[in-house]
């Protein structure tokens, strides 16, 4: 076989390789609504599947069609821009990731508009005219589910894994490490980030490394703000519990309800992604879009956490109550949340 | 700080993946195979025995699947598929860069991609998301809590001595050893070195899957890109290990241990420099150690039968 028969085949798995990961186009008509998804995508059980909640939603509710792209690392403008091209009047970035890609691409297409959730404010201060920066306070949420692991933990030690460390999560772990405290002075708070760079997000093996040694280390409750990643840490609770044929071990969830069964999750902090991703939607819809920062907190109910039939008898009525009363304090502005 | 039983455990489970990649890449280079695709054959091991596991599931009448109640089989087929799966990419290794003779570093870069792309790509069709599958029915735990590891983990520990045995106490082993020495040699006596070749990438791939189905049974479900770099790691650890199979999992031991040393000290000095400290002790490691450790003579080299 001669050079040339060589590199072309060389070249063809190569080709074909690209060609595969550049799967899931969108449609041949323009989507009313297109979102281009962080690292972990779909079916991370998290954040992503929060803002998928809100264009099935709009979708059901509002009769919009939509397409999305899964991006990986690199491609993250390129795919806002085929979305842009392609027409789609309303583009999502979802992740702070997307703050500079955004800002960049909003600017070669003003007559469409773009909504970045998690946008990077201290990256980017100035928001173009048609962008929407949609922001939460994580840290209330964050506050209020340490509150519960301080006022549940029966080791008086409770663990934290962060997905990448950077502002963001950390806003996550100073919440969670106040309202630990604030119950609880006694608790210690053992904290880990899975990683440096994006892929932190979506490093379940990882995650379960983590909660081996958090569990390990006497921790009966771990916090987890850290993208598919934290699936890692669903799994060591389910092996420990299952192991000792009890549920000693839990595990509080994030962004979306985690509820699994086996009564490992203790609550899950709700980050209403979805509620944004619907509402900016139905806005635009109504041609109210709004361009410019929003901030959603524990008063605009933009995060919060859960308590239903499922976990009721994991959080007692006396444990709601205190939590409920601090919630109370953030809402009327009597309590600040550090948030780094 | 945790029990001591609970560090070693944990180091021993962060190691498993590394050591049969790094046992697949002994296999293959001292055949005279540069065997940098085990990132991508781990990949491909891992998303087929999640796939063949969610397959054999059993869905009840109503068209539920229960991971959590599934028959006991299902995670044992997608175990013995996604070996044979990456058996089969060793092979594909072996077209590219044996019969065809492509340089074999090309070869693998190229099958890397190939299996980033065609994993998502597949993943797609079967979950509906090129980033998660779903969490499918898990392999059982054997052993005593904190040493309570999946079959494949303990069969991994098993491997080590056995390769190092199938390597220097077995005429196969010997035959594979001189193929990556001295081909010409070894052909003259008889021995067919493209054919040796095949078959130690084919045990190589084998070896690889195993560890991807490893990664994959940890979380009982399959992640974009979940090898992670793993397997350059272990590629790594083989070079730091001699191309010896012993010294390679004692080198894989070793990463482990600082890498379950990074969890432990995060907490206390800088993140960032307690995050590198995996990385930095590789590239110390293999600065210090590779000046003395000796390569398979012909390894890189294709080879071209004179009959």
């Amino acid at each position: 076989m001669n050079r040339f028969t060589r590199s072309v085949l060389s070249l063809g798995v190569i080709a074909s390789g690209a060609v595969l990961c550049s799967c899931g186009g969108p449609s041949s008509k323009p989507a009313t609504v297109s979102l281009v998804f962080d690292v972990g995508g779909r079916g991370d059980k998290s954040f992503n599947d929060a803002a998928y909640r809100g264009l099935e939603r709009a979708s059901a509710e509002l009769g919009v069609t939509f397409a999305f792209k899964e991006p990986t690392n690199a491609d993250r403008e390129a795919s806002l821009r085929a979305m842009a091209e392609g027409g789609s009047p309303l583009v999502f970035g979802v992740g702070f990731l997307f703050t500079d890609s955004i800002c960049t691409v909003a600017k070669d297409f003003p007559g469409q508009k773009f909504a970045c959730i998690d946008y990077d404010l201290v990256a980017k201060p100035q928001i173009p005219a048609n962008v929407s920066a949609i922001k939460f306070r994580e840290e209330e949420g964050a506050f209020l589910v340490g509150a519960i692991a301080g006022l549940t933990t029966k080791t008086n030690k409770v663990g934290f894994v962060g997905g990448m460390d950077i502002p963001l999560i950390h806003k996550f772990k100073a919440g969670y490490q106040a309202g630990v405290k604030a119950v609880n002075p006694a608790c210690e708070v053992i904290a880990n980030f899975a990683g440096l760079t994006p892929d932190a997000f979506k490093d379940p093996v990882k995650g379960k490394e983590l909660a081996k040694a958090q569990y390990g280390a006497g921790a009966d409750i771990i916090f987890h703000a850290s993208g598919s990643t934290g699936n890692g840490v669903l799994e060591e609770a389910k092996e420990r519990n299952k192991a000792d044929g009890k549920v000693a071990h839990f595990v509080i969830g994030v962004d979306s309800d985690q509820w699994e069964e086996g009564g490992h999750v203790l609550t899950s902090m709700i980050k209403r992604v979805d509620v944004a991703v619907f509402d900016t939607i139905k806005a635009h819809k109504d041609g109210k879009f709004a361009a410019g920062a929003h901030e959603f907190g524990l008063k605009e109910e933009g995060v919060g956490y859960v308590r239903d039939a499922k976990n009721s008898v994991l959080i007692s009525g006396e444990v709601e109550a205190k939590v409920q009363a601090l919630r109370k304090e953030i809402v009327e502005g009597k309590r600040t949340v550090p948030a780094k | 700080m945790s029990a001591p039983a609970e560090i070693i455990a944990g180091t021993l489970s962060i190691a498993v993946t590394y050591v049969l990649a790094s046992l697949a890449g002994v296999v293959s280079e001292r055949a005279g195979v540069v065997n940098i695709a085990l990132e991508g054959i781990m990949l491909v091991g891992a998303f087929v025995a999640t796939a063949v596991t969610f397959a054999c599931e059993p869905v009840g009448a109503d068209g539920v699947r229960s991971a959590a109640s599934a028959g006991f089989y299902a995670p044992w087929i997608g175990l013995a598929a996604g070996v044979v799966a990456g058996s089969l990419m060793g092979l594909l290794h072996g077209v590219v860069c044996i019969k065809v003779r492509a340089n074999q570093i090309i070869s693998g870069v190229a099958l890397n991609i190939l299996a980033l792309g065609a994993t998502q790509f597949a993943c797609t069709l079967v979950f509906k998301s090129s980033s998660n599958s779903a969490v499918v029915a898990s392999l059982p735990r054997w052993g005593i809590r904190p040493f309570a590891f999946t079959p494949i983990a303990w069969l991994a520990f098993l491997l080590v001595p056995a390769v190092w045995f199938f390597l220097y106490r077995t005429v196969a082993g010997l035959r594979l050893r001189a193929v990556g020495e001295h081909p010409a040699a070894a052909d003259t006596l008889g021995v067919r070195p493209n054919r040796t070749r095949f078959k130690a990438l084919a045990l190589s791939g084998a070896l690889a899957g195993l560890g991807g189905a490893a990664l994959a049974a940890e979380v009982s479900q399959f992640v974009q890109n979940m090898t992670a770099g793993r397997g350059y790691i272990a590629l790594a650890a083989m070079i730091f290990g001699k191309w010896n199979p012993l010294g390679a999992a004692a080198a894989c031991l070793f990463f482990a241990a600082s890498e379950r040393a990074q969890i432990a000290f995060q907490d206390r000095i800088n993140p960032q420099l307690a995050q590198s400290l995996p990385y930095l002790l590789t590239i110390l490691v293999l600065a210090g150690f590779v000046g003395r450790a000796r390569a398979p003579e012909a390894l890189g080299k294709p080879y071209e039968a004179s009959r």
